[in-house]
């Protein structure tokens, strides 16, 4: 993945909430670095001059959620030579993916919406990876800024970026956090979820929501969910711990599924 | 053996801190006993208790002001000679070329260890079998700590250090020991500098009844072990057991989180990474606490070499009990329990080893 020196790079969003779009503009002290490393061509979140293709790097931002974004996203694709996804949205279809597999969008968007004659989406909310090749997927719920500059920077200089597995636990523990699950009964989705976000909910003492999506294959997110059974969740409420922001990623659809069989 | 008044250990702290140590004790943050820079007296948790057991820890409070009455919280030893992550190695390039050279240590203070417990003191000794003759930054650090221990007088419950041989009363590696009694503290000296401590803060020596307080305290101790665990025949009983159906049963169950290998303080794998900035001028080099239980951890030459969570299950408790033993010479286990109360799931390893003991030679059978 060696790209020539200052790079042209794009972002583009799908269907999702800026956060993670915000999280480059709020980079503050790597900002001006940023700058000078990388040639920001194509950004309708920072400017209006939006200049066309082909781009080194681009960046997507949300799920595909609606027909248009079908064809949206193969066109960046097409003018792509690196396409990272970053975000729970683009990488795991995002919050929206809870109506995937309801069989109830229409009742929803008669819920949700005052005028839904308006409203033209696909049933389902999809990972941008279920529609294109993405050469890295970044998760989160915003994504973390040191995880994103860490890949620009390994881009740059030629080296694969490093993007850890492992779960949550391990950065808790390098930096000291007392775990919530162990020392105040508190359900946590950490030893399941991919680090990244150092740690930050359980380090301010509560557990965390997986917004980083699974961790490691094999995974065993359903002894997870069996544990928060015996600190006193009841099996629909600890697979709903598991169908939250990442919930469409297969490995926490699965688990939920299978916890709710308990409750039946 | 020698006597200090319970202020004499606050006069320690400020001693030791005085002549330029970065004192680490314990202290109570988030629900927990933890290890951190501690100033006096009133850091220490006066009056807390633990209750320890499988994947739990709880806190009580007591209004009797002793400050030792308690086990140990997830830190060890291993957090402060070995830290979590670590930069190694700094490169510059600028106009005059490129620069390559050891990163500079975040705090160069020496450490004293404060209320470090037998089992504590012993995996500091398993480390230095690890690092000491390859490690020049974990050498420079052990070499100038001061490690001051304090006698158990109340095991947790997921404690099992007579039965490892590590405890519970302190007997080495130490340059002071202590035993809290209901008017001070009994200390013993183990080196030098702990002589020269004990000088400075004027112990005087300790009465019969005073000696014979710290033997009943540790005899006691010794009896209020929360867990047992049978080590003989060990490291073969693992070996011989590798295909063993336990260890199938073990991963439904583990979540292969990395906690238990965090909280070991003997563990010692790390991996090395590099990061460089945008610019691409500065990279650095460092390295972090990593996990056998982590994928990326067993990956090598293109694949991940153990898959399921039976074979890295089995990796960890096969090195910690046994290869550990062909590797340096000692178990690798001193006992401490950390990793049966900070499994979040509450997986015990005395239990999987009894239970591969009391089926010794069992295989798995696969039926199609």
């Amino acid at each position: 993945m060696n790209v020539r020196s200052r790079p042209r790079v794009a972002v583009f969003k799908m269907a999702s909430c800026d956060g993670c779009q915000l999280q480059i503009l709020d980079a503050e002290d790597a900002l001006l670095e940023l700058a000078g490393a990388i040639e920001i061509v194509n950004f309708a979140e920072a400017s209006s001059d939006l200049r066309p293709g082909p781009y080194d790097i681009t960046l997507v931002e949300g799920s595909v959620s609606t027909p248009e974004q079908e064809a949206q996203i193969r066109e960046i694709r097409e003018a792509s030579r690196i396409l990272i996804t970053i975000g729970a949205c683009a990488t795991a279809g995002g919050i929206q993916a809870l109506r995937n597999a309801t069989g109830r969008l229409e009742e929803f968007v008669r819920t949700v919406y005052p005028t839904p004659e308006y409203v033209r989406t696909l049933e389902d909310s999809h990972p941008v990876a279920d529609h294109v090749p993405v050469d890295l997927e970044l998760t989160g719920c915003p994504i973390d800024r040191g995880e994103l500059l860490h890949a620009l920077a390994s881009l740059l200089a030629g080296a694969k970026p490093r993007v850890s597995t492992s779960p949550v636990c391990l950065e808790c523990k390098r930096r000291g956090a007392v775990c919530v699950v162990v020392a105040k009964g508190e359900p946590c989705l950490g030893p399941v979820t991919r680090t990244g976000c150092g740690a930050i909910c359980p380090r301010f003492g509560r557990g965390c929501y997986g917004c980083f999506g699974p961790a490691q294959a094999p995974g065993n997110a359903e002894a997870l969910g069996r544990r928060f059974i015996e600190l006193g969740l009841r099996p629909k409420e600890a697979a709903d711990r598991f169908r939250f922001i990442t919930g469409w990623a297969p490995a926490f659809r699965e688990a939920a599924a299978r916890l709710e069989e308990v409750e039946r | 053996m020698w006597h200090i008044e319970r202020e004499g250990l606050g006069r320690l702290i400020r001693l030791l801190a005085d002549r330029g140590y970065r004192v680490i004790g314990p202290t109570v943050r988030d629900d927990a006993i933890v290890l951190e820079e501690i100033e006096g007296l009133e850091d220490l948790p006066a009056g807390v208790r633990e209750v320890q057991g499988p994947g739990s820890y709880r806190l009580e409070r007591s209004n009797d002001g002793r400050l030792f009455d308690w086990a140990h919280g997830p830190d060890a030893g291993k957090r402060f000679l070995f830290p979590p992550r670590e930069r190694l190695t700094e490169i510059r390039r600028d106009r005059e070329g490129m620069r390559v050279g050891p990163a500079p240590e975040e705090d160069d203070r020496p450490l004293a260890l404060l209320g470090l417990r037998s089992c504590d003191l012993h995996a500091i000794a398993v480390q230095d079998r690890v690092f000491m003759g390859l490690d020049e930054r974990y050498r420079r650090r052990r070499e100038r700590a001061v490690l001051i221990g304090v006698n158990c007088a109340v095991p947790g419950g997921t404690c099992f250090c007579v039965s490892m041989g590590t405890g519970p009363r302190c007997t080495s590696g130490f340059d002071l020991a202590l035993t809290e009694l209901a008017d001070g503290f009994a200390l013993e000296v183990g080196s030098r500098v702990g002589q020269e401590l004990r000088d400075a803060l004027g112990a005087r020596p300790a009465s019969e009844d005073e000696r014979a307080e710290v033997d009943a305290i540790a005899t006691a101790a010794a009896e209020r072990m929360g867990r047992t665990l049978d080590v003989s025949d060990m490291p073969t009983l693992l070996y011989r057991n590798r295909e063993h159906p336990r260890w199938r049963e073990v991963a439904e169950r583990c979540l292969a989180c990395t906690n238990c290998t965090m909280v070991c303080p003997t563990c010692f794998c790390h991996d090395v990474v590099d990061d460089v900035s945008l610019s691409g001028d500065v990279a650095t080099r460092s390295r972090e606490w990593a996990s056998c239980f982590s994928a990326e951890y067993s990956w090598a030459a293109g694949v991940v070499v153990r898959e399921s969570h039976a074979a890295r299950y089995r990796q960890w408790l096969t090195h910690k009990f046994a290869s550990w033993i062909d590797q340096f010479g000692v178990s690798g286990c001193v006992g401490c329990g950390r990793c049966i109360t900070w499994c979040p799931v509450g997986i015990d390893v005395t239990e999987e080893i009894a239970a591969i003991r009391a089926t010794d030679g069992a295989v798995e059978v696969r039926t199609a």
